[in-house]
């Protein structure tokens, strides 16, 4: 492989965000992918939205969400566990997101059925995530960037600061690759398993890891080893409860379920552990993976009735269905008892309300621990049906240290001069908690951009 | 058993499209490309008929195949058009009549080749020498090959049966797919307007995807050079009628002539529009299509060059010796074409239009009961 002035680690959204605009700087670029071609992309792949702020409705968004909504909704999911600086980076570089994705390929669409509560600050990939990726590959191919595929970067090696070395294995033989300037996107290390029994213990081995088998966080260990700032709490991450029955790893969109909020959720012992209506779907979903992931065995069960199948979206399963609740039990693998008990006090706490699935109702429990807030209705209506839950891993918080240029920061904050960072590697740095929906491919997005023209630059000074 | 009738085994081809288009309900990436995803979203389960209807509403542009995160290598192993193919073939044998005709679908190439060639001896043997004081294009010069109540009766009789046997085949189709939604003359409209445009081919306005994930516009435009070629045909008949009905005037006409220059602007569209599927689809990727499928679209593309070639012929030739065995051939081919229409790849334009007239009027019904809904609220 010939020298090149910026080599990208990773190719999903923020590596190729990083590549086409290094690439549009004036530099060469190598573009290195772990997966084979048909499951390029990363988690990208199972993407379908990012986050976007605008001062006036667009043909695909409605209305107006201004940097100060969108830094008080990151602000509300991190709890404060955030960098404001970097924040601020990443929300305001969304404002011309839509128009240059738009050049690069992106075609958009207006929110999808069923995600109506995101029209206003979510713009959707027409075709989904893997749409949007091939529009990428194909303006990169067209703009000249090299790509390989299957090839894994196994070590990038800096010295006095800067990267000297990249080792990447290839077709099973070793190259030593001297960019002049390096950007990793290689996201986080949720697929490796063993990294994760580090923070989890056993209850690693019950989660679902929803996106991209790839994402084996060895650049981010490599990286850390050599002294590279970390941050971001390793035991945090992007989760949601899915199927239990999905597939172990990839299973993407399909495996989520909508219907905690018309659901109670019960442990393997049959009992509540959190207000199921406690706000808007959209504004919850993304904490029901950490509460299952602390459930005993790791595993959940969403129970609910025939009258309410029907409001949240069809499921990659049919939901197991039973005459009886103690049947539903039996069936779920629950004590028929503790479930039948937990239905009746539950029945029992339910206050009349008028029960509307698309606001904050005022269906509510009363005198039970946790209560339900919103949508309590008695679960009375057979056949019963019930879902079985597992933590559902999007992608890990874990990452490196950067600063508002993408550059990777040493322990001693001095920065590795030409080593970038974008995407869920360096996604701790702004989400210390917590998740909004889109706000993902957002970071991966702006940080790409920043990233691959901070590369470029530093590549071609030193041409 | 050959693999291919594996492949299309009928309840597997159908599970496997139902557990496929289940996938997509609960993801719903696509819902943007075409008709056929706010169909799928409008439903929680999928009877055989609505299978089949999504699968007749499907116009293979492969858009979906090649932004599914869910294709193979996937384990899902998620391929859309691949299926729907598979499971249109099945319906277009189960819809159509007479029911023992439907094993012709399967040997497209050998029965339209033997009818061609039967019609074409049938005309050879029924034809009288032409005079050879009379120019071969002179009128009445067609007639004197062929008698005039000889060619309509044999074409009227084969364009009849092909009428009958799609009507009932566009009837049964219309049953088995039969929803609750009523279908007004608003609906029908949308329904032809789509289908006169191929809006749904390449839906979300790039085109189909034909070798990979790149998209091009030309097979919806080849498509419809062939499809208002064939039109024009249609047309050039119909005005050949007016001539000869209305005004006196009896063919072959002169070249400047209304029915000639239509049917020339047709015959070379369809030619055109022809070539260009048959340089597509021998060009592309493999993996989305349906084998059994494909081979019935060469086998209706061939009928349909031969059809055009040959009233091009005769039109180049009829001023020659070669009139009277070209005008016996084409009215061969034509016959045969016809006597095909039920049991060829034909029948999908026919239950592809009702699947748009269906999808609009589900549309329809939408808008209003979210219309209704709005006002309850409000109220």
């Amino acid at each position: 492989m010939e020298s090149y002035d910026v080599l990208v680690v990773g190719g999903g959204n923020a590596g190729l965000s990083a590549a086409i605009s290094a690439r549009e700087a004036g530099a060469s670029v190598l573009l290195v992918e772990h997966a084979p071609k048909a499951l390029r992309g990363g988690n990208s792949r199972h993407t379908r939205n990012l986050r976007l702020m605008h001062d006036a409705p667009t043909a695909t968004l409605t209305g107006r969400y201004s940097s100060s909504d969108y830094w008080n909704d990151l602000l509300s999911v991190t709890g404060g566990r955030t960098n404001e600086r970097l924040a601020r980076v990443a929300i305001d570089g969304t404002s011309p997101l839509l128009s240059w994705m738009g050049a690069h390929g992106a075609r958009f669409q207006p929110a999808l059925e069923g995600t109506l509560s995101l029209a206003r600050t979510n713009a959707f990939f027409l075709g989904g995530g893997k749409a949007l990726m091939n529009a990428y590959y194909g303006t990169a191919e067209r703009l000249g960037i090299t790509i390989t595929y299957e090839t894994e970067v196994q070590s990038i090696c800096i010295m006095n600061g800067a990267v000297r070395e990249v080792l990447v294995v290839a077709g099973g033989s070793t190259l030593r690759l001297k960019p002049k300037a390096v950007v990793v996107a290689s996201g986080g290390f949720q697929a490796n398993i063993d990294w994760l029994r580090e923070y989890w213990g056993d209850a690693a081995d019950n989660f679902i890891i929803r996106g991209t088998p790839y994402a084996q966080g060895l650049v981010l260990k490599n990286l850390l080893d050599q002294g590279v700032a970390p941050v971001g709490d390793s035991t945090q991450f992007h989760a949601v409860a899915v199927d239990a029955r999905a597939p172990k790893f990839d299973g993407g969109i399909v495996s989520r379920l909508d219907c905690i909020p018309f659901s109670i959720v019960v442990d393997n012992r049959g009992n509540r552990f959190y207000d199921e209506g406690e706000d808007i779907w959209p504004k919850r979903y993304a904490i029901w993976g950490r509460l299952v992931a602390k459930c005993p065995q790791q595993i959940a069960y969403a129970v609910t009735d025939a009258k309410s199948e029907e409001l949240f979206m069809p499921s990659l399963f049919s939901p197991v269905r039973a005459e009886s609740i103690s049947e539903l039990a039996r069936k779920l693998g629950i004590d028929a008892g503790a479930l039948e008990n937990t239905v009746r006090n539950f029945n029992q706490a339910v206050r009349p309300g008028k029960f509307d699935s698309n606001a904050l109702d005022d269906c509510r429990t009363e005198g039970i621990d946790p209560p339900k807030s919103h949508w309590a209705r008695p679960i009375d209506v057979p056949p019963f049906i019930g879902y079985p839950l597992r933590p559902g891993i999007t992608f890990t918080y874990l990452g490196v240290q950067v600063d508002e240029t993408a550059c990777v920061l040493m322990q001693d904050q001095r920065r590795c001069a030409n080593l970038f960072a974008a995407g869920e590697i360096m996604v701790g740095n702004i989400l210390g908690q917590g998740y909004v929906a889109g706000i993902g491919m957002a970071i991966g997005a702006v940080f790409g951009r920043i990233a691959g023209k901070e590369a470029a630059k530093v590549a071609l000074e030193s041409n | 058993m050959r693999l291919s009738q594996i492949e299309l085994h009928p309840v597997k081809t159908e599970e496997k499209t139902r557990r496929f288009v289940e996938i997509c309900n609960a993801c719903r990436y696509c819902e943007g490309y075409c008709a056929v995803f706010p169909a799928i979203e409008l439903r929680r389960q999928f009877t055989s008929g609505d299978l089949s209807y999504l699968a007749n509403l499907c116009h293979d542009c492969r858009g979906c195949y090649y932004s599914c995160q869910y294709a193979p290598p996937h384990e899902f192993a998620l391929n859309l058009p691949k299926a729907f193919s598979d499971l249109r073939l099945q319906t277009y044998e189960r819809y159509a009549w007479p029911r023992p005709l439907a094993a012709l679908f399967r040997r497209n190439g050998l029965v339209a080749a033997s009818l061609a060639l039967a019609c074409t001896l049938l005309f050879l043997f029924v034809k009288t020498p032409p005079s050879p004081e009379a120019p071969s294009d002179a009128a009445g010069a067609f007639y004197a090959v062929v008698p005039e109540a000889t060619m309509i009766a044999i074409t009227a009789a084969a364009f009849g049966f092909a009428i009958l046997g799609l009507s009932v085949g566009l009837f049964n189709f219309w049953r088995d797919t039969k929803n609750g939604s009523t279908v007004g003359a608003s609906s029908f409209l949308a329904g032809l307007g789509d289908t006169l445009s191929l809006r749904n081919l390449g839906g979300g306005g790039d085109g189909c995807n034909n070798k990979d994930e790149t998209f091009s516009q030309s097979r919806r435009y080849f498509h419809h050079s062939l499809f208002y070629g064939f039109l024009f045909c249609f047309a050039s008949t119909c005005a050949a009628a007016f001539y000869e009905h209305v005004l006196g005037r009896i063919p072959p006409y002169p070249l400047s002539s209304v029915p000639v220059l239509l049917g020339a602007i047709g015959g070379v569209g369809m030619l055109i529009g022809i070539a260009g599927l048959v340089q597509i689809k021998a060009s592309a990727d493999v993996a989305p299509v349906s084998k059994m499928l494909v081979d019935i679209d060469y086998c209706f593309l061939v009928l349909l060059f031969v059809a055009a070639a040959t009233g091009l012929l005769l039109l180049g030739f009829r001023g020659t010796g070669a009139m009277s065995v070209l005008l016996a051939l084409h009215l061969g081919v034509i016959v045969a074409v016809f006597l095909m229409l039920p049991y060829c790849k034909f029948v999908h334009g026919i239950y592809r239009a009702a699947a748009l007239v269906r999808s609009a009027a589900e549309r329809r019904r939408r808008t209003s009961g979210v219309a209704e809904v709005k006002e309850a609220a409000d109220a």
